[in-house]
C-alpha cells in the first residue's frame, strides 16, 4: 500500500497516521506538504490527519480545504482512489465538499477528550474489512467541533444509503446516549457516495498498539493494507 | 470600495453559541432578550469602482470561502 498523508500547517496527527499505516502494511507512507499540486505517484490511499490546521481560522477545514493539494485529493478520490479523513480531516473533507453535510461545534461548547465506544455500521467496506457488522470498538475523541449536521434530505440520503461509517455508542452497542458532541443520529463517521471517502470525528490512529491503550483502531489500517494490496 | 460581508448560522441551525451569550444576557438581568444569534463580520475593499462587478466578485467570495452554505447565510454590503 503506498498512503500519502498530507501535511497542512497545524497539523498535529500526521505521524501517528503514518506509524498506523506503516504498521499496518509494513510500507512507509510519504508526507506530503499541503503546498504540492500532485500527489507521489502510484499512491493508493490519502490521509488527511487530525491538528488544527491553519489554527481551525475562519472554520475547522475551511482554509486547509482551499489549499493546492486538494484539487490533486479530489481527482484521486474521483478516480475512485481511496481518502481517509480523521478528526481536522474530516472537517476539511466537509469543507472541501467531498463529504456531505458540516461539522459544528460541540453543542455543550466544550473540546471533548476522551475514550469513546463506537459502533461499526457497516463491516465489508475497504475501511472495515478488518470488523465485523456491528461491532463495538474503543478509541479516543478529541475535539471542539464534532458535531455533524446534514440537511433532512442530505440525512435521508446517508442513511437510506447506509453511509453512515461509525456510531457514538456506550460499551453494550447502544446508540442514543453516549454522543460526546451532539452530532445528529450519533454519526462519528461517513463515507462518500462510492464508499471510498471516509470521514470520522474519533482516533483510531491512535489505537494500534497495546503500549498505549488499545488497539481497536489497527482494523481501520489493517483493512486500508488489504484493499489497496 | 469598501465593502462588509456578514455571514450567520441558517435559522435552521441550532446555535449553541447563541444560547450560550442569551443565558449570560438573561443572568446580567436582560430578562427580555432572545433569538441570540452569533455571527462573523468581514470588512474588505476590492478594487475598482464597478460595483456590479464587486458585488458579483464578493458573492462569489462568501460561495467559495468566507461563508460555509451548507449551513450559513451571508449578506453583502458595499459602503457608499
Amino acid at each position: 500500500m503506498k498512503a500519502s498523508v498530507i501535511l497542512f500547517p497545524g497539523s498535529n496527527r500526521e505521524r501517528d497516521a503514518a506509524r498506523a499505516l506503516k504498521h499496518a502494511s509494513g510500507q512507509d507512507a510519504s508526507i506530503v506538504w499541503h503546498g504540492e499540486t500532485s500527489l507521489p505517484a502510484g499512491t493508493d490511499v490519502v490521509v488527511l490527519p487530525g491538528g488544527f490546521s491553519y489554527g481551525d481560522y475562519l472554520r475547522c477545514g475551511a482554509i486547509a480545504a482551499r489549499s493546492p493539494v486538494m484539487d490533486a485529493v479530489r481527482a484521486h478520490a474521483e478516480r475512485g482512489g481511496l481518502v481517509l479523513g480523521i478528526c481536522n480531516g474530516f472537517q476539511i473533507l466537509v469543507e472541501s465538499g467531498l463529504l456531505p453535510g458540516a461539522l459544528l461545534r460541540n453543542n455543550h461548547l466544550k473540546f471533548v477528550c476522551r475514550m469513546q465506544h463506537l459502533k461499526v455500521e457497516r463491516a465489508g467496506t475497504p475501511f472495515t474489512n478488518g470488523y465485523t457488522d456491528g461491532q463495538v470498538i474503543e478509541v479516543a475523541v478529541a475535539h471542539g467541533d464534532g458535531n455533524y449536521l446534514a440537511d433532512v434530505e442530505t440525512l435521508e440520503r446517508i442513511e437510506g444509503d447506509g453511509r453512515v461509517a461509525f456510531r457514538y455508542c456506550d460499551a453494550e452497542g447502544n446508540v442514543g446516549q453516549a454522543s460526546p458532541n451532539g452530532s445528529v443520529n450519533c454519526i462519528a463517521g461517513i463515507y462518500s457516495e462510492r464508499f471510498n471517502v471516509l470521514g470520522l470525528m474519533p482516533h483510531p490512529e491512535n489505537f494500534i498498539d497495546p503500549l498505549v491503550g488499545g488497539t481497536d483502531g489497527a482494523g481501520l489500517f489493517a483493512s486500508l493494507a488489504k484493499a489497496a494490496a | 470600495m469598501k465593502a462588509r460581508v456578514t455571514v450567520t448560522l441558517k435559522t435552521s441551525v441550532l446555535d449553541p453559541q447563541g444560547k450560550a451569550i442569551e443565558g449570560s444576557l438573561k443572568s446580567l438581568g436582560f430578562d427580555g432578550v432572545s433569538n441570540v444569534r452569533q455571527g462573523k463580520v468581514f470588512d474588505l475593499e476590492v478594487a475598482g469602482d464597478d460595483r456590479a462587478k464587486a458585488e458579483a466578485d464578493i458573492k462569489a467570495m462568501c460561495e467559495k470561502l468566507l461563508a460555509n452554505t451548507v449551513i450559513e447565510s451571508y449578506r453583502v454590503e458595499i459602503a457608499g
